[in-house]
């Protein structure tokens, strides 16, 4: 969208141009990184801890804004890989806190022994790669077999809304081998680091951090290399691209893929700082929930997402720490009103009025769209 | 339609030469970033000073007012059960409020919402402990919310206390349990049932930690004792669909069913049991999460005749409990609904008294202090006389056996003779041997 | 044999309820490529409307308080339907995915307006004596009155439904909108009001099938959320837009889940309903029944 009113401009010369070209985009992403790297200086740890929590909504936002506001395709059930790469995560935190011994969950639903596929998590190695790997190698056959059969729009949105249920269902059901609906909590350790202490908790924010500048410059790049270009192209129709020859499937697959392994990353970031992962995070709530983040920022903005994720997950505590019994009114309206009033998100409205332009009041219709619609069949 | 300019414009960009993209945005997301970073600390009066925090001490008790934490769900599908306990904390400190206060000083409540949603727990009670630095919280109800804060109050040395029957097999240093542990519900329940001559039972259970830990109890006692289980079933949270269950159960020859279903579930259980033909008389069910408020929820002439177990009804006949049912009464009245008493609401009530009795008698509100005072406490409650264990922090509490009537309340129809001892790990049992183990030395 | 049979009748029960609340679901889908996620919602509000009826009347009226609650139902959630039709949903026509988002943050808004006028607790409706108790077919299968009273109704408002589309001239009008609406409108059909009666009509039937499900189970702010996610399975299962396909969906999903939960337990069978749903959609991406001049 934005490049689109480039072209109405005098053009710069080419070298200047150039520059300008690489160091714009990047210029949010330094911003940002600094800011969020000063902040600690002006919190509490209370407020700390809970903006770091906030930056772990941000790195998924990212990876939600590149299939949704980049591609077209509306996931519901990011849950699922948060709550994956969390779990991995929390696995590995649980079997560190039992040193040795059966952890209290299973102990209490009847296991003797830890289970098989437990074992690994023992192992750092194994464990933090595992929360960013397993959830890109799943959401990879998902969404390949669900783009294979040419599943899109609001059905892909429904699939994965139910995928986040049922796996939410499944998790609490296996209670021996995920601690039911009380998840996985009470950790004490994270490489032999008291996770109470103030220190831990200050690199687990700077990690935070600084993920999340990593995360924005590989977004940054991604979408503005030949292949988001694609991804847009997808977005806007995607039988075109099929015809001019390129593999959609596999493109989308591997979008959702680098999209859950973010999502994966940012569970495995948030257990250790919020002390608990639970089938709660990984339900249809969270998962809707996580696309409100991206759609209040600015969709196919890569800064729009992040900024989103902060500001909603921030009003969101302050709401129900101020009207605890009216703040779910507050919540509703923000959905409808960022939907309805702002489509473009509180990044795309802003340029917008940079440009002196009315802010596009509605969402550009995207043909593909229009092809699920009735009323596009008279042209098929 | 499919000639868009749009999507030509951006194919013609994929196959076409990289534009230089235009930016503004960078100048867009300052402002919007520093304004994050003031509203994030800008409500916090105590921002960066209180970096030392955090750790245990007399939160709390400066200025002439207290700050006690309340700490339940007012949203989601748990409010249904916590606004009852919430309202029964906050009669309990305006009760304390009104009769001179805790050494001195007014106790102030600080309500937050866990929302239903385990983070969000741990998230409010970090936040009680280390932004408000409240010196006691009042709160939960789910033993996954349970869990989910204990980290937090262990971690900070700060004290909750507990209101809610639970699965046991836990004893905090931080938590005082004010609810009745299983062999103050579920032990004597099955006793009472064995006694009656059931023999078979049919466990129903939601699927979470507390029925599949109370059916683990219930077959290892029932093995011990000649009883036999037909079988276990649990549903997910939530399930309203019961017509199945019931045909497996009436598929079976089991003359109880043991029910340890969760909120909503048991609206539909009960209702469908009824509509396929099956009475209280036919067929004995034992409920535990059951109390007044559901009850009447469900519909009196629905659960007519079925079998509850609990510490308290609101029918309790003791002089202290002539007093609290007009009073939470006419608490919730002001709120808009009167509400019938319920087991859980009395235990909230107590948790708030035993605190400040513990106080009054450390003369501080610091928790360790307050933690050693807690032992032995004694206190005259709406059930009956209660005492404060020694050393496992639960409270030993009168165990009943109810029936509920056709008006949705429940009459007490068998109790144990005086107060049972709590014993979380049932290390008493001799079956129990098994959950013993799970104690942490 | 007996326990087969009472299964067998418990998926047509399970499966019926689930129709009534797909086929709105269904219509605003097929119609407007509308992905309703306040449908739940208009369960909740069919149920307190059994709710109102009953407390309003008081408890002389039980014998006739439901059936009146009934068409008070329809209308209440028909009227909300439609009203959430006129001010939000035509406003984002074409862009299905915030027409989701933005029905979502309605369904906070309902369900915490229900827990501030009702309050957070469950309230309950007392089932008409004449509803209580069943058919015993044989010694272990019962019919339940009111599973066969729910069957019927959903039989019947399905026939009238289909009666509307096809006998009527509103109906008419509704399936050329629903075929083509660019033709439609040229040949005058007023497409905006189509679209405002059909979502109401949807509406109104998750209300009826509410008010039902209050005599069943519980009634609360978030009783919507419990059959929601199901029906979409129902919705996409049976083809987008397809009354006959959607009805199909159901009972089949309805059957799955009861027999599966009696062989093995409710969370499984639920998990495995919805990989047999994926599995199928492998195989026929459009559904039981394909739109005509689908891919």
């Amino acid at each position: 969208m934005a490049a689109s009113a480039s072209l109405a401009r005098p053009r710069t010369r080419p070298a200047l141009g150039a520059a300008v070209g690489v160091i714009r985009p990047l210029l949010p992403v330094v911003i940002i990184g600094i800011i969020l790297f000063l902040a600690p200086a002006f919190l509490s740890d209370f407020r700390q801890n809970l903006l770091a929590k906030f930056l772990c909504l941000a790195i998924l936002a990212v990876g939600i804004d590149l299939m949704w506001g980049y591609t077209g395709m509306l996931s519901l059930g990011h849950g699922v890989w948060f709550g994956l790469g969390g779990y991995a995560m929390g696995m590995y935190l649980k079997l560190e806190d039992a040193d040795g011994r059966l952890p209290d969950f299973m102990n209490w639903s009847g296991l003797i022994a830890v289970p098989w596929f437990w074992k690994p998590f023992e192992h750092p190695w194994f464990a933090l790669p595992a929360a960013v790997i397993g959830p890109g190698i799943l959401a990879f056959l998902v969404g390949y077999l669900v783009f294979r059969s040419r599943v899109k729009g609001a059905y892909f949105s429904i699939i994965t809304q139910a995928l986040a249920l049922i796996l939410s269902i499944f998790f609490v059901g296996q209670q021996q081998y995920t601690g039911g609906t009380n998840g996985l909590t009470n950790f004490s350790t994270l490489f032999g680091f008291s996770l109470a202490d103030r220190s831990t908790q200050d690199v687990l924010y700077f990690l935070t951090v600084a993920v999340l500048v990593l995360t924005m410059l590989f977004a940054t790049w991604l979408t503005r290399a030949p292949l988001g270009s694609l991804l847009v192209a997808i977005r806007d129709d995607e039988d075109r691209v099929r015809f001019s020859g390129h593999n959609v499937t596999l493109v989308k697959a591997g979008v959702f893929a680098v999209s859950a392994a973010l999502a994966g990353i940012a569970g495995a970031l948030y257990v250790p700082q919020v002390g608990i992962i639970s089938p709660a995070n990984m339900g249809i709530v969270p998962s809707i929930e996580f696309v409100l983040l991206v759609a209040v920022g600015g969709r196919g903005t890569i800064t729009g997402a992040v900024i989103g994720a902060i500001l909603v997950s921030w009003a969101r505590s302050t709401l129900s720490e101020n009207y605890p019994d009216t703040w779910l009114y507050f919540f509703g309206a923000l959905f409808i009103g960022a939907v309805l009033l702002f489509p473009a998100g509180i990044v795309g409205t802003w340029r917008a009025l940079l440009r002196r332009r009315p802010a596009p009041l509605r969402w550009p219709r995207s043909p593909a769209a229009a092809r699920l619609d009735p009323r596009g069949a008279a042209h098929e | 339609m499919t000639n868009d300019p749009r999507t030509n414009y951006w194919l013609r960009k994929r196959f076409g030469r990289r534009t230089i993209v235009k930016a503004g945005a960078a100048l867009a997301v300052t402002p919007a970033i520093a304004s994050i970073a003031a509203a994030c600390g800008g409500d916090d009066d105590d921002a960066p000073a209180t970096a030392t925090g955090g750790s245990s001490g007399s939160g709390g008790s400066s200025g002439d007012t207290i700050k006690v934490g309340i700490l339940h769900s007012l949203s989601g599908t748990m409010a249904v059960s916590e606004v009852a306990v919430k309202d029964a904390d906050l009669m309990a400190i305006e009760e304390i409020n009104a009769s001179g206060g805790v050494l001195g000083k007014k106790l102030e409540p600080k309500v937050e919402d866990g929302a239903s949603d385990w983070p969000t727990f741990a998230e409010k009670a970090k936040k009680l402990i280390q932004s408000d630095k409240v010196a006691v919280t009042f709160g939960c109800w789910t033993s996954a919310s349970r869990k989910a804060v204990l980290p937090v109050f262990e971690s900070n040395k700060a004290l909750l206390y507990y209101p809610v029957q639970y699965e046991g097999l836990e004893s905090s240093p931080y938590i005082f349990y004010t609810g009745a542990t299983t062999n103050q519900q579920i032990v004597p329940s099955v006793e009472y049932l064995l006694e009656q001559g059931k023999k078979n039972f049919f466990l129903v259970g939601s699927d979470y930690v507390f029925p599949r830990t109370a059916n683990k109890i219930i077959k290892a006692q029932l093995a011990a004792s000649g009883g036999k289980v037909i079988a276990e079933e649990y549903t997910p949270l939530g399930h309203t669909e019961y017509a199945t269950l019931i045909a497996k159960i009436k598929s079976s020859n089991a003359d109880v069913i043991y029910n340890t279903l969760n909120g909503d579930s048991n609206v539909a259980f009960f209702k469908q049991l009824r509509d396929a033909g099956i009475k209280a008389s036919d067929l004995t069910t034992m409920s535990v999460s059951i109390a007044e408020e559901e009850a009447a929820a469900i519909g009196g002439d629905v659960m007519e005749g079925h079998l509850v177990a609990w510490n308290y009804y609101q029918t309790v006949d003791t002089p202290e409990n002539k007093k609290f049912v007009p009073a939470y009464q006419a608490f919730t009245e002001k709120s808009g609904k009167k509400r019938p008493t319920s087991d859980p609401v009395e235990a909230a009530y107590i948790s708030v008294y035993l605190w400040a009795m513990a106080v009054k008698k450390a003369g501080t509100t610091d928790v360790e202090k307050v933690k050693e005072a807690m032992a032995g406490l004694e206190f005259a409650a709406p059930e009956g006389p209660v005492k404060v264990h020694p050393t496992n922090h639960h409270i030993s509490k009168t165990v009943r056996i109810g029936k509920i009537r056709r008006d949705a309340l429940i009459d007490e129809i068998w109790a144990t003779k005086g107060p049972v001892e709590p014993d979380p790990y049932l290390e008493t049992y001799p079956w129990g041997k098994e959950f013993a183990k799970e104690k942490k030395s | 044999m007996d326990i087969w049979l009472q299964q067998l009748f418990n998926g047509i029960s399970l499966g019926s309820i689930l129709l009534l609340v797909a086929i709105g679901l269904a219509f605003s889908f097929g119609l407007m490529n509308v992905i309703n996620m306040a449908h739940g919602e208009m369960i909740m509000i069919g149920a307190y409307c059994a709710y109102l009826a009953e407390r309003t009347l008081g408890s002389g009226a039980i014998d006739y308080a439901f059936l009146l609650a009934l068409p008070f139902a329809f209308a209440i959630a028909g009227l909300i339907g439609m009203g959430l039709e006129v001010t939000l949903i035509r406003r984002l026509y074409g862009r299905p995915l915030d027409t989701l988002l933005a029905t979502w943050g309605v369904s906070l808004v309902l369900q915490q307006a229900a827990r501030s006028i009702f309050g957070a607790p469950n309230v309950q409706v007392t089932t008409p004596p004449w509803l209580q108790g069943g058919i015993a077919v044989t010694g272990s299968f019962t019919m339940p009155y009111i599973r066969l009273f729910i069957i019927g109704m959903v039989l019947v408002a399905i026939l009238l439904v289909w009666l509307y589309l096809v006998r009527t001239a509103a109906g008419r009008r509704t399936r050329a909108t629903m075929q083509n609406r660019e033709i439609a409108a040229a040949l005058g059909v007023r497409t905006p009001r189509v679209d405002m009666l059909t979502f109401g009509l949807g509406s109104g039937l998750a209300g009826l099938a509410g008010c039902a499900l209050a005599l069943i189970g519980p009634i609360g702010p978030s009783l919507g959320t419990y059959y929601i996610v199901d029906s979409f399975l129902v919705v996409i299962l049976g083809g987008i837009g397809q009354v006959v396909g959607t009805a199909i969906a159901a009972v089949a999903v309805g059957g799955a889940n009861a027999l599966l939960e009696f062989q093995l337990s409710a969370s499984v069978a639920k998990v495995l309903v919805f990989v047999l749903v994926i599995a199928f959609l492998q195989w026929r991406p459009a559904g039981i029944i394909a739109r005509r001049a689908a891919r």
